[in-house]
C-alpha cells in the first residue's frame, strides 16, 4: 500500500519489519532521522525483543554491533561520512570476522571542509572492507533493499551496507510502500548464525593469524563475496515473487540494448540519467543507462554483459579519489579491459552540488560526439579555481582555500566571518 | 590447620615464604626435615590457601578449576597478566556456572592466548580490536538482554593501554549506561605487546622504550598518568575494586563479589611483566605484594562511587625494596642514588596510604567463619 512517507521514516520501518534484536547508532546528519524513529519504535513497544542502545560514538557503535552479532542478535545501525570514518577500523572488523548486519549509509561528503550534503566518499572509503555495498536509486528501492539486505547478511554471513543518499533520498517526502509484516516474515529466515559465542560450545573469535594462514582467510572473505554475487539476483527474484516489486539485484539497464553510448551511475543520480537518455533519445541520439546496485561485490561479468558493445561509456561518478580520478571509472574499466571502448568519467554532484538535467544533457552532448575531456568535474567554477591558484603561486602564505574561495565567492567578506 | 587461629603479622622477610606446591590439606612434615611453615600462609595470602579447609581455599587451589585459560600459550615465563587472566575469568566461571562470555582487547593476552588457529580459551571468547573490547561487551549483553539470557554473564578485559587510553571512550560509555559487564584492566603500566612503550597507567620515573632513562630527567614524566579506579568510581557504578596476583584470595572475592552485582563493574588488578619491569619471573608474586605493602598500589574496593573497604598493609615497606626488583627502575640506583626521586616516589606512595587509609589497627587478616571469610581483612572502613 502507498503512503506518504519520508525516506528515513519508510526505511525505519522496513528496518523494524525484520525484527532486529539489537540497534546502536550515534548521531550523524543525515542518518539521525533514521535512528530516531527505531528509538521510538523500541521505546513504545512497536518493535519488542530489541535493545535500542545510545552510545558515545560511531566506534563504540560498531564494536556494540560486533558483540552483539557474534552473540547471535539481529543486528543494524546507520551512520554517515565522518561517523563511517570515525568507525572505520570496527566497520573492517566486522568484515573480517564475518559478523552479519546490516547499516545503513546516509551518503555524506567528507570534510574537510566540513559538508553534511551528499555524495559518497564516505561509502568509496571503505569500499576494501569487506562489506557488502548497495546502492539505492530511490527511496522504494531504499526500503527493499533493507529486507533482502537482512537476507544476503545473514545467508552468506557478511555485513551488507545499504547506501541512500544523504537528504535527496534521506528527508524527501513521497509516496512508498513499506511491504508487510507477514510478507518479511515470510521472506526473511531467522537468523542462524555460523559463529557463537555460546557457553555451551565454547569458540574463539578473533584469533590472530600469522603468514601461514592469513592469505587463505583473506581469500575466504573474497570467496564470500564471489558467492554474493550470485545470491543476490536469487534474493532479489524472492523479493520480486513476494512483493511483485523488482528491486535489487546486480545491475540494471535502461534503453541499453544497441546504444552507441552507455551512462552509468549509481544511487539517486541515475534518475536524472535516465531523463537525460530520454531526452538525447527523443532527438535522435542512440543512448542507454545502466546503474549499479551492487557495488561490492564489483559485478565485473554481470555489467560487461549488460554495457554489450557500445562505442563508448560515460561514467558518472559522485565521489573521486585525489590524484588519480574516478573510482567507479577504475572499476568499470577493468569490467570492459578487453572491449574497444572509449571511457568518459563525469564527477558530479559532491558535496550536495545539484546534479541539474541541463548541465548534464551538456556534458552527455559531447560525450557522444566524443567532444569531451576524459576527466570532468561536472559544473566546475575554472575561474575560481584558477584564482585561488595563483593566490598560492604569488603568496607563500595564502591562507585557507576554503575560506579565500567563499569570499571570492561573495558567501562570505570578512565583516561576516564571524558569524559563520 | 584450623581455621580460627591468629595468623603471624607479615614479618616483613619474604623469601622464607611457602608456597604451598602439594595439594594437600596439611603440610607435610618429614622427620628429617622439619618443614616449617608460617601462619601467615594460611591466612589469605599465598597461592591458594591450600593449608585452609575446603570452603576457604581459592578457585585455584581446587581440582574443580575450570581453567578458563588453560595450558598452551606463548607468555612469557612468570607473566602476571597470564595469572590474573586465568585466576580471575576461573573465579568469574565459579561464580556464574560456568557461564561466562568474554571479550578480549587487542595486547598481550590476546596475542598470547590466540595464535591461529590454536587458542587457550575454554570460555566463548571474542578478540574485535585495541580500544573496543567494552563496547563489544556491551553488544554481548544487549544481546544476552534481548533474548532474555541473564544467566549468562559478560566479561569484558584489557591491558591498561586498552583500558585507560585507546579503550577510555568505549569504557567511560559502557560505565555510563551501566551496562552489565565486568571489565577487567590487567595493569602491567606499560603497552608491552608493542615493546614496552608509556602508557597513560605507566608510573613516574619508570623506564619504558618511549620514556628511556636517558637525559636531564630519566624515565617518565612526572605529575602525568590517570588513575583508572577512581574514574570509575566516578561514574558511581555498582562496583569497583583493585587487586593484584599476590592476593589470591583477595582477588578471587573481587570477582566473585563484581559478579554478584548487575551494571557495570570494574576490576583494576596489577600485573607485573617480567619482560616489561625488568625482574626475574621468579619475583612476579613478591614484586605484586611489596605494591601493596608499600602504598605504591593501593587495593581497595568501592561500591556506588564510595570506597567500602581496603587490604590493610600488614607491615609497611620501603618504596626501595619494590624498586630496586625492577630494572625499569636501575637509573635511580645506578651509577649514582637519586635520593631525590626515590623519596618523591615513598611520597606517593604515603599519600595513598593517608588517602585510603591503608594503615591501621586491622591490618592482620582475621579469617571468619564464612567462606567468604577472607574479606575480612577488607573491613578498615575509609572515612
Ligand atoms: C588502533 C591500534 N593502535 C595501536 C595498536 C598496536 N597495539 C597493539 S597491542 C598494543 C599495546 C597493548 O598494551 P596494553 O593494552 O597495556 O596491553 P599489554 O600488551 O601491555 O598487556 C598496541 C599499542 C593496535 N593494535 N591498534
Ligand atoms: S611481555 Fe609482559 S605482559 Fe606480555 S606476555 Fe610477557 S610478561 Fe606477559
Ligand atoms: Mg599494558
Amino acid at each position: 500500500m502507498l503512503e506518504q512517507l519520508e525516506g528515513s521514516k519508510a526505511v525505519a520501518r522496513a528496518v523494524a519489519m525484520c525484527r532486529p534484536e539489537v540497534i546502536c547508532a550515534y548521531p550523524i546528519s543525515p542518518q539521525t532521522h533514521i535512528v530516531e524513529a527505531l528509538g521510538a519504535m523500541v521505546k513504545d513497544t512497536t518493535l519488542e525483543h530489541c535493545e535500542f542502545i545510545n552510545v558515545e560514538s560511531e566506534f563504540g557503535a560498531m564494536s556494540v554491533l560486533i558483540g552483539a552479532s557474534a552473540t547471535g542478535a539481529r543486528s543494524y545501525t546507520a551512520t554517515s561520512s565522518q561517523g563511517l570514518l570515525f568507525m572505520t577500523e570496527a566497520v573492517y572488523n566486522a568484515a573480517g570476522l564475518g559478523l552479519p548486519m546490516v547499516m545503513t549509509l546516509a551518503n555524506r561528503a567528507i570534510g574537510a571542509p566540513i559538508n553534511i550534503w551528499n555524495d559518497y566518499s564516505d561509502a568509496m572509503a571503505v569500499r576494501d572492507s569487506g562489506w557488502i555495498q548497495l546502492f539505492a536509486e530511490s527511496n522504494q528501492a531504499a526500503v527493499d533493499l533493507h529486507i533482502q539486505a537482512f537476507h544476503l547478511s545473514e545467508e552468506i554471513s557478511l555485513p551488507v551496507m545499504v547506501c541512500m543518499d544523504g537528504y535527496v533520498l534521506t528527508h524527501a517526502i513521497e509516496p512508498l510502500d513499506v511491504p508487510d509484516q507477514e510478507l518479511v516474515d515470510k521472506y526473511l529466515p531467522p537468523f542462524i548464525p555460523r559463529q557463537l559465542l555460546d557457553p555451551e560450545d565454547p569458540v574463539s573469535i578473533g584469533a590472530m593469524v600469522g603468514p601461514d594462514a592469513f592469505t587463505e582467510v583473506r581469500y575466504l572473505a573474497h570467496a564470500k563475496q564471489l558467492k554474493a554475487l550470485q545470491k543476490i539476483p536469487e534474493i532479489s527474484t524472492e523479493f520480486e515473487r513476494l512483493s511483485g516489486r523488482k528491486s535489487g539485484g546486480l545491475v540494471r539497464t535502461y534503453r541499453a540494448e544497441e546504444a552507441d553510448t552507455i551512462v552509468i551511475g549509481m544511487g539517486s543520480v541515475v534518475g536524472a540519467i535516465e531523463d537525460a537518455v530520454d531526452d538525447l533519445r527523443d532527438s535522435g541520439i542512440s543512448i542507454g543507462a545502466i546503474s549499479i546496485t551492487t557495488f561490492r561485490p564489483f559485478p565485473l561479468d554481470a555489467l560487461r554483459e549488460a554495457v554489450g558493445n557500445p562505442k563508448r561509456v560515460v561514467i558518472v561518478d559522485r565521489a573521486f579519489s585525489v590524484g588519480m580520478g574516478s573510482i567507479l571509472a577504475t572499476d568499470v574499466a577493468l569490467a570492459l579491459a578487453h572491449n574497444d571502448i572509449r571511457l568518459y568519467t563525469v564527477v558530479a554532484g559532491l558535496g550536495g552540488r545539484a546534479v541539474t538535467g541541463i548541465s548534464l544533457k551538456q556534458c552527455l552532448s559531447k560525450a557522444v560526439k566524443d567532444d569531451l575531456e576524459k576527466l570532468t568535474f561536472l559544473d566546475l567554477d575554472v575561474d575560481v579555481v584558477e584564482r585561488e591558484l595563483t593566490r598560492m603561486e604569488q603568496s607563500k602564505r595564502s591562507g585557507p582555500s576554503a575560506e579565500n574561495i567563499l569570499r571570492d565567492l561573495g558567501t562570505t567578506t570578512p565583516e561576516t566571518e564571524g558569524q559563520l | 590447620m584450623t581455621k580460627g587461629q591468629a595468623p603471624t603479622p607479615y614479618s616483613g622477610s619474604r623469601e622464607d615464604i611457602v608456597t604451598g606446591q602439594e595439594s594437600k590439606q596439611e603440610p607435610q612434615q618429614t622427620p628429617s626435615t622439619p618443614r616449617q611453615v608460617k601462619f601467615y600462609q594460611t591466612g589469605s595470602f599465598a597461592v591458594g590457601g591450600r593449608l585452609l579447609d575446603a570452603p576457604e581455599r581459592t578457585v585455584q587451589s581446587g581440582i574443580k578449576r575450570t581453567n578458563s585459560l588453560t595450558l598452551g600459550h606463548r607468555a612469557c615465563q612468570g607473566c602476571g597478566e597470564a595469572l590474573g587472566a586465568r585466576y580471575a575469568l576461573d573465579a568469574a566461571m565459579r561464580a556464574t556456572e560456568n557461564k561466562i562470555v568474554a571479550a578480549n582487547a587487542t595486547g598481550c593476552l590476546e596475542v598470547f592466548t590466540t595464535p591461529y588457529p590454536e587458542t587457550s580459551w575454554q570460555i566463548p571468547w571474542i578478540h574485535s580490536v585495541f580500544g573496543n573490547a567494552a563496547a563489544v561487551g556491551s553488544g554481548i549483553a544487549a544481546a544476552l538482554r534481548a533474548k532474555g539470557r541473564d544467566d549468562i554473564r559478560v566479561v569484558a578485559q584489557a591491558g591498561d593501554g586498552g583500558t585507560v587510553d585507546i579503550g577510555i571512550g568505549c569504557l567511560s560509555g559502557m560505565f555510563e549506561r551501566n551496562d552489565d559487564v565486568l571489565f577487567i584492566c590487567y595493569d602491567n603500566e606499560a603497552y608491552m605487546n608493542t615493546g614496552v612503550q608509556r602508557s597513560g597507567s605507566t608510573p613516574p620515573a619508570a623506564r619504558t622504550a618511549t620514556t628511556e632513562a636517558i637525559g636531564r630527567q630519566p624515565g617518565n614524566q612526572w605529575g602525568q598518568g590517570k588513575k583508572m579506579p577512581l574514574i570509575a568510581m566516578a561514574h558511581e557504578i555498582p562496583y569497583v575494586a583493585t587487586a593484584t596476583v599476590a592476593e589470591l584470595h583477595d582477588l578471587e572475592y573481587k570477582i566473585e563479589k563484581a559478579m554478584s552485582f548487575r551494571g557495570a563493574r570494574y576490576v583494576h588488578i596489577l600485573v607485573p611483566c617480567p619482560l616489561g619491569w625488568g625482574s626475574e619471573p621468579a619475583n612476579t608474586i613478591k614484586i605484586a605484594r611489596l605494591a601493596k605493602e608499600t602504598g605504591i598500589f593501593p587495593v581497595f574496593e568501592a561500591e556506588y562511587g564510595e570506597v567500602t573497604g581496603v587490604s590493610k598493609i600488614r607491615s609497611k615497606v620501603p618504596v626501595e625494596e619494590y624498586l630496586l626488583l625492577q630494572k625499569r627502575y636501575a637509573h635511580l640506583f645506578r651509577p649514582s642514588r637519586q635520593d631525590e626521586v626515590i623519596n618523591k616516589i615513598q611520597e606517593e606512595a604515603d599519600r595513598n596510604v593517608r588517602r585510603f587509609g591503608l594503615l591501621g589497627e586491622d591490618g592482620m587478616v582475621q579469617p571468619s567463619d564464612t567462606d567468604k571469610g577472607i574479606s575480612a581483612h577488607l573491613g578498615g572502613k575509609v572515612g
